[in-house]
């Protein structure tokens, strides 16, 4: 039953739910799935998946009916993941969870499922380590941040840094993927965002910064220097967002670190939920 | 003295306190406050010594009226003092929190004037951060030892958790090394500590808006290689500590001479960082693994292993428990294995319900099949071709850096002594009880 055939479906969350149901009614299943700007030149034909909101309704429903409310929620959170072809392992996933039902959340062994987990639990300690290391600047009584990660982590950092901070007004902008969360009392978006240009710090701002510095200067117990625990508790790749490690001329931030290149890095939209 | 200079000095000299955890409590800000808080806690970096910084870790003050000889901050040691007012920390932590650089404040300080003078400032400071900025975030405030009961108590409705170092690990060592303290000086606030969160655990039960008192529990330190306590000694009391006074957490700190003093170790001496590791390692075993301290050292094998840890040691002296079927095994026994942690346990028991596991299977699950094969059977099946010859296992559990240690050490004709692995003798608790009854 396994096809040549690829779908190309819209790149949102809805329009993957589309491709699960067109796998289902034509008994297929495909060879890729693939958003709109994917430029992978594959040798099978392509099917063209439009997004239909009643057939997405309808399979979004099925999920937490069929293979239970933990499955609905890790499938979400599976497409939020920097995993190679999310997409069609999301789809097998599925498909295996219709067959098996809620028992496949502890199908810790097969493949389909394993796959899947190891993203999603990378996901989850990119999340955790950004609740960390984000750093904020403010502006004129608001507060902006810019982070890089590899996973699309800003809807599930949004109500951890929204219960934080309620009273404030805050941006975090993803430099990878292009979009930023936006947040005034009490409430919150996740917009497309190509370019976001902080302005300079004023000087308390600078001052904030310089404290910081030297506060992390001075904790640690010279006798006890370990930069190779340093490195695998925080790796490297964060560093360039943290206002510890700018070392520019009154703490300028850093530039960029990786150059945004479109096909992978394209937003998914499940915002809003 | 402006902020830059107190921050430098108070940080300096409250960065020896090696806890610096926000964990155990969870909390979303109040509507019109700032701050909450995660049960896991949040690390908001790494220090170069590759220490989690979680908390601004300062004192109020390093000026004290007391002479503890390990300590930077004695009275008689030539050293810059300063000292915050509690506004100013206050507006620090909020400056520092709002930009996301910390999880709370960590609050401790020299004894200035005397110990009630001192908690009154404490309190102050923490006063204006609840009250005045409204904030959610983790507040961890060391206990003064000698501060008045009631003090004690309005610190602990202010924080979330609270801690009184234990600080060297036998009275004969405490009166030898910081003279101004007893042991009942230490174990008095930590005893009216435990007793605050059970009574605040059954006034929340009657009275659903009591204050909580010390949500996130409260926890200790001891210093590792000031004085020669054994490795036992010190687990031993640490168990006692986690049974007796319900602590959070014990912490333990390698000592690292900061001070010339002829009782100490002399300065320049290395802080012996592998004891202090083997500590934390048989410190998880008690709270995760359902070891005692009993289990894992022995009035005949006072310090740990330098070359294997704890849970591998105790494995290798009980081969008879071993091999172990993993899809039948019950829940303690796997915990015992090496080279299986808590969450490759938590996977094996919800994979294996729906499947039979195989080693293939137990790799994807996070189990490190290098040490764990020697250890367990998949299907009644051990590894194809496994050599089960007590030096064959013993170098699969040696990471490279035990390996190199031993190789050297063995080049050396020290080691087969350092290796010969015991077996139980009684343990002895007296000796800890003694010394933890007040
Ligand atoms: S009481 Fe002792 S340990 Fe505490 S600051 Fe004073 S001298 Fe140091």
């Amino acid at each position: 039953m396994a096809g040549n055939i690829i779908y190309r479906y819209d790149g949102s969350f809805e329009g993957l739910l589309c491709c699960v149901f067109e796998s289902y009614e034509r008994k297929e299943i495909p060879f890729a799935v693939l958003p709109p700007d994917d430029g992978q030149t594959m040798l099978a034909p392509e099917r063209e998946i439009a997004a239909d909101p009643e057939k997405a309704a309808r399979v979004a429903a099925s999920i937490p009916k069929k293979i239970g409310p933990e499955a609905a929620g890790f499938v979400k959170r599976a497409f939020l993941t920097c995993l190679p072809g999310k997409e069609r392992h999301i789809l097998l996933f599925l498909r295996l969870g219709y067959r098996q039902g809620p028992q496949v959340m502890g199908m810790l062994a097969n493949d389909t499922v394993h796959v899947l987990f190891q993203a999603v639990n990378f996901l989850d300690r990119e999340t955790h380590l950004l609740k960390g290391f984000l750093r904020f600047s403010e502006f004129d009584g608001a507060l902006a941040a810019e982070i890089e990660p590899k996973n699309f982590v800003l809807p599930l950092l949004a109500p951890h840094f929204c219960a934080r901070y309620p009273e404030e007004r805050f941006l975090i902008y993803d430099r990878n993927h292009g979009a930023a969360l936006v947040y005034r009392p009490y409430q919150t978006a996740i917009i497309p965002a190509d370019r976001v240009e902080l302005p300079e710090p004023d000087e308390r701002e600078r001052e904030a910064r310089a404290l910081w510095r030297l506060y992390y200067k001075t904790v640690e117990v010279e006798g006890r220097h370990n930069p190779a625990c340093r490195r695998s508790h925080m790796p490297m790749r964060y560093w360039n967002c943290m206002t510890e490690f700018c070392e520019r001329k009154e703490g300028q931030k850093n530039p960029p670190r990786t150059n945004r290149s479109g096909d992978q890095n394209q937003l998914p939209f499940i915002c809003g939920s | 003295m402006d902020l830059f200079d107190k921050l430098k000095i108070l940080t300096d000299a409250a960065k020896y306190d090696v806890a610096c955890t926000s964990s155990g409590v969870d909390r979303s800000a109040a509507r019109g406050g700032i701050g909450s808080a995660e049960a896991c806690g949040i690390c908001h970096t790494f220090a170069p010594d590759g220490r989690c910084v979680s908390l601004l870790k300062v004192l109020m003050t390093n000026r004290c009226a007391y002479d503890c000889r390990y300590c930077v901050n004695r009275r008689s040691h030539q050293t810059p003092r300063a000292e915050f007012t509690p506004r100013e920390l206050a507006d620090l932590t909020i400056g520092f929190y709002r930009r996301n650089y910390i999880e709370g404040l960590f609050l401790s300080s020299g004894v200035l004037k005397n110990p009630d003078y001192t908690c009154d400032r404490m309190i102050e400071t923490l006063r204006i951060l609840r009250e005045e900025y409204r904030f959610g975030g983790y507040i961890h405030a060391k206990a003064i030892p000698g501060a008045d009961r009631s003090l004690i108590e309005r610190l602990g409705v202010l924080a979330d958790r609270m801690s009184v170092n234990i600080e060297l690990p036998s009275r004969q060592s405490l009166s030898l090394l910081a003279p101004d303290k007893s042991k009942a000086s230490i174990l008095k606030p930590m005893g009216e500590i435990r007793d605050g969160i059970r009574q605040n655990k059954t006034d929340l039960v009657r009275y659903r808006h009591t204050p909580r008192f010390v949500p996130a529990g409260q926890s200790t330190q001891m210093m590792i290689g000031a004085t020669p306590d054994t490795d036992y000694r010190i687990l031993n009391l640490a168990q006692g500590l986690y049974r007796n006074y319900g602590l959070k957490r014990v912490f333990y700190s390698a000592y690292l001479p900061v001070v010339e003093n002829s009782l100490l170790p002399a300065l320049g001496t290395r802080p012996p960082l592998l004891r202090e590791h083997r500590l934390y390692q048989a410190d998880w075993l008690l709270r995760f693994y359902g070891f005692s301290a009993e289990e894992l050292l022995d009035p005949e094998h006072q310090n740990f292993n330098p070359y294997v840890d704890p849970k591998c040691n105790w494995a290798l002296n009980h081969m008879e428990v071993f091999p172990m079927e993993v899809n039948r095994a019950p829940k303690e026994l796997l915990l015992r294995v090496p080279g299986i942690g808590v969450t490759g346990v938590k996977r094996i028991l919800t994979a294996r319900r729906t499947a039979s596991l195989d080693f293939e299977d137990l790799k994807k699950l996070g189990v490190v099949l290098k040490r764990a094969q020697y250890f367990v059977t998949c299907r009644g099946k051990s590894v194809p071709g496994l050599k089960l010859t007590r030096d064959s296992i013993l170098r699969a559990l040696l990471s490279s850096k035990e390996l190199n240690l031993y190789s050297r050490d063995l080049d050396w004709g020290e080691a087969p002594q350092q290796l010969s692995f015991f077996g139980g003798a009684g343990p002895e608790r007296e000796e800890v009880q003694r010394w933890l009854a007040i």
